[in-house]
C-alpha cells in the first residue's frame, strides 16, 4: 500500500516493500513507511503482527528478505555497523548486564559506540540524572524494580546521542505508576527533537506517544495516519458502550438497534455504538424498549480503530 | 537523500571494547572463581603430586621417565587444569551472553560485529588461561616440583590447548538453551581425557592396541608436549612436538572460525 502522508523532509528511514520470512513463515509483507526527522512514529499491533520483526530490521541485527530499506540514507545490509552507531536501542526483553552495577552499564556500553572512558562517564552521570537513577548507581542491576530497569534501559541507549531511539514495547509489564514516569521521560526527549520509533500494543500508549503511526495486522500494515486522523476516519467521535443483563446481550436482534448512532459493532459482552453525539443514544435505545444495565460514554480510541479495520479486539 | 554525516567505526575499536567488557566482568566478579582456579590445582598437586608421588617413586623413577612423580605430574597438571577452565568458559558465559544475561544482544545493538563480540570472549578466556596457568606455575615451582626451568612453557602450551577446547565448545555452546549437552560433554569427553590422556600415568601403560588412541584424544597433545619441554626431553622427538602444535592450532583455528559463523547465525535468528 502507499504511504499517504509522505514527510516533507527526507526521511531518516524509508521503507518499500519490507519483507521478513523466516522460513515458510512471513513475518512482516511488504509494508512500506517512512519516518522524517524529529517524528515519533509508531507501530501499533496484537502480538505477532509483525511489529519486533520490522524493528529488529530497523536496528540492523535482522536481514531483511526483500524490499527495500534505507535508515539515515544508508542500506543495513552494507552499512549496519555505521548505522547502530546512530541508533539508540530499548529492547523489549531487557539486556542489562545483571553481573555489573547500573553505572558500569552505561559506561561499557559507552565504550562500544567508541567514546573515551571519561567522555562515556560524564555521559553516564548526566543520564542516570536524567532517568531518576543517580541513587542507584553504584547498585548491582538485580534488584531494580522493573520501570528502574527499563529508565537504566533507556539511559543506555542514550548514551551515543542517537539519531534516532528505537522502542520496542517500551512499556510492557510495567503498573501504571512507572509506565507514567517512563512516557514522561519520552516525551522529553521528543520534545529535544529525537525521533523515536516504538512498537506498542497499547492504545493510550500511542495516543500519548505517537505523532503518527501505522496500524499492524498479520504482518501487514492496514491503516497509517496521526491518531486523530485515524479516529476520525475508521470510528467517531464519541462510542457508548451498553451492557445488557446476561441472556438479553445474546438474543438482541440487529434490528432492534438498527439506526442508532452512525455504527454498530457487537462484541461478546458488550455493544459499541459509535455517533458524535454519544449522550444521545442512551435516550434512544430506551425509546425502543430496551434496557441496558449500563451505559458508558467515552472518547473513541484507536482500540476502535483497531476494531474496525480488523474486526478483533487488540489485547485478548 | 543526503546522509549526514556518519562516521565510520573503527572495526579494531570494537573488538577491543567487547574485550573490555568480558575484563570489567572479571574485575567485578573475580572472587567467586579464586577457588576453583587456583586453590584447587594447589590441593590436587598436593594429594596426587606428593602424596601419590611418595608411593609411586617407591618403585622407583623408571616408571616416570627418570624424574620424581611430582615432575612428571606437574606441567601435565598445569596444562588438564588450563583445558578444564578454558572449557568451563567456553561454556557458562556464551549460555549467559545469549540466554541467561543477553549481553550479547545489547552488544549487537551497538555498532559491535557478530565476530567482534565472539572475538572479546574467547580472548578474554584465552586472557584467564594465562592467568590460571602462570599462577600454577609460581605454585609448582614454590613446590619445588619443576624438573628444569622448560616448566615455564607449560604455561603458552596451556593457552593453547585451553583455546583448541574452548572455542568449539563456545562454538557449539552457542546453538544451546541450556547446559543438558553440556553435562553429557563433561562426563564423556571432559573427565575421561582428563583421567586417560597421559596426565597421571604415561600413556604406553595403556594397553598396546588403545596406544593410537592416544592420537585422537586432544588433551593428550598438550600433555605430552608440555611435559616434554618440561623435562627437556622435546629435543629427542621434534617433529613429534610439531605435530602436537599443529594439531591444537588447527582445533583452535578451526574452533574460532566455527564461532564466528555461529555467534553471527544466532544473533541474527
Amino acid at each position: 500500500m502507499a504511504t499517504t502522508s509522505a514527510p516533507a523532509q527526507a526521511p531518516l528511514i524509508a521503507a518499500r516493500g519490507l519483507t521478513k520470512r523466516f522460513g515458510s513463515f512471513t513475518a512482516v509483507d511488504a509494508v512500506d513507511f517512512d519516518v522524517a526527522p524529529g517524528e515519533s512514529f509508531g507501530f501499533l499491533g496484537p502480538n505477532g503482527a509483525g511489529k519486533t520483526s520490522t524493528m529488529r530490521m530497523i536496528g540492523c541485527v535482522s536481514p531483511i528478505t526483500a524490499g527495500e530499506l534505507r535508515i539515515l540514507g544508508l542500506d543495513p545490509a552494507t552499512d549496519g555497523p555505521r548505522i547502530r552507531g546512530r541508533l539508540g536501542v530499548v529492547p523489549q526483553q531487557d539486556t542489562l548486564d545483571t553481573d555489573l552495577s547500573v553505572v558500569d552499564n552505561l559506561v561499557i556500553y559507552g565504550r562500544y559506540f567508541g567514546l573515551t572512558r571519561a567522555e562515556s562517564r560524564r555521559r553516564a552521570a548526566e543520564l542516570l540524572e536524567f532517568a531518576q537513577l543517580a541513587d542507584r548507581a553504584g547498585d548491582r542491576v538485580d534488584p531494580l524494580s522493573g520501570g528502574m530497569k527499563r529508565r537504566l534501559t533507556i539511559a543506555r541507549a542514550l548514551i551515543n546521542e542517537p539519531s534516532i531511539l528505537l522502542l520496542d514495547e517500551p512499556t510492557t509489564g510495567l503498573d501504571p505508576q512507572a509506565r507514567h514516569l517512563l512516557w514522561d521521560r519520552l516525551y522529553r526527549l521528543k520534545q529535544r527533537g529525537v525521533t523515536l520509533v516504538l512498537t506498542t500494543h497499547y492504545m493510550d500508549e500511542a495516543e500519548q506517544l505517537c505523532d503518527r503511526l501505522v496500524v499492524m495486522d498479520k504482518a501487514r500494515i492496514v491503516a497509517e495516519g496521526s491518531p486523530r486522523s485515524l479516529i476520525e476516519r475508521y470510528s467517531s467521535r464519541e462510542v457508548t458502550e451498553l451492557r445488557f443483563a446476561v441472556g438479553v446481550q445474546e438474543t438482541l436482534a440487529d434490528a432492534q438497534l438498527e439506526g442508532i448512532g452512525d455504527r454498530i459493532d457487537r462484541l461478546p459482552d458488550r455493544v459499541l455504538v459509535y455517533s458524535d453525539d454519544g449522550e444521545a443514544v442512551g435516550p434512544a435505545v430506551h425509546a425502543r424498549g430496551l434496557r441496558p444495565e449500563t451505559v458508558l460514554v467515552r472518547r473513541s480510541s484507536l482500540e476502535d480503530v483497531f476494531l474496525r479495520l480488523t474486526g478483533r479486539t487488540l489485547v485478548d | 537523500m543526503t546522509a549526514p554525516a556518519i562516521p565510520e567505526p573503527r572495526p579494531s575499536a570494537g573488538y577491543l571494547a567487547a574485550y573490555e567488557h568480558q575484563v570489567l566482568l572479571y574485575l567485578r566478579n573475580w572472587r567467586g572463581s579464586l577457588f576453583s582456579n587456583f586453590a584447587q590445582p594447589a590441593l590436587f598437586l598436593l594429594a596426587m603430586g606428593v602424596g601419590l608421588g611418595s608411593y609411586v617413586d617407591k618403585g622407583g623413577a623408571n616408571a616416570t621417565d627418570g624424574v620424581s612423580y611430582l615432575q612428571f605430574l606437574a606441567p601435565a597438571l598445569l596444562v588438564s587444569s588450563v583445558m578444564q577452565g578454558a572449557s568451563s568458559e567456553g561454556t557458562f558465559p556464551v549460555l549467559a551472553g545469549f540466554h541467561w544475561v543477553r549481553r550479547y544482544y545489547a552488544m549487537y545493538a551497538t555498532p559491535l560485529t557478530p565476530r567482534a563480540i565472539a572475538f572479546g570472549q574467547l580472548a578474554w578466556n584465552a586472557t584467564h588461561a594465562l592467568m590460571v596457568g602462570s599462577i600454577f606455575c609460581v605454585i609448582i615451582a614454590l613446590f619445588g616440583a619443576a624438573a628444569t626451568p622448560g616448566i615455564v612453557w607449560s604455561v603458552p602450551i596451556g593457552v593453547l590447548t585451553g583455546m583448541a577446547f574452548s572455542a568449539p565448545i563456545a562454538a557449539f555452546m552457542s546453538t544451546q538453551r541450556d547446559t543438558n549437552a553440556w553435562n553429557n560433554i563433561w562426563r564423556f569427553g571432559i573427565t575421561p581425557l582428563f583421567l586417560f590422556s597421559g596426565t597421571f600415568f604415561p600413556i604406553d601403560r595403556l594397553p598396546e592396541l588403545l596406544r593410537p588412541i592416544a592420537w585422537l584424544l586432544p588433551l593428550w597433545h598438550g600433555v605430552d608436549l608440555a611435559r616434554s619441554a618440561a623435562l627437556g626431553t622435546i629435543g629427542q622427538a621434534p617433529l613429534l612436538a610439531l605435530a602436537h602444535v599443529a594439531i591444537l592450532l588447527a582445533m583452535a583455528v578451526g574452533g574460532t572460525w566455527a564461532m564466528f559463523v555461529m555467534f553471527r547465525r544466532q544473533l541474527e535468528a
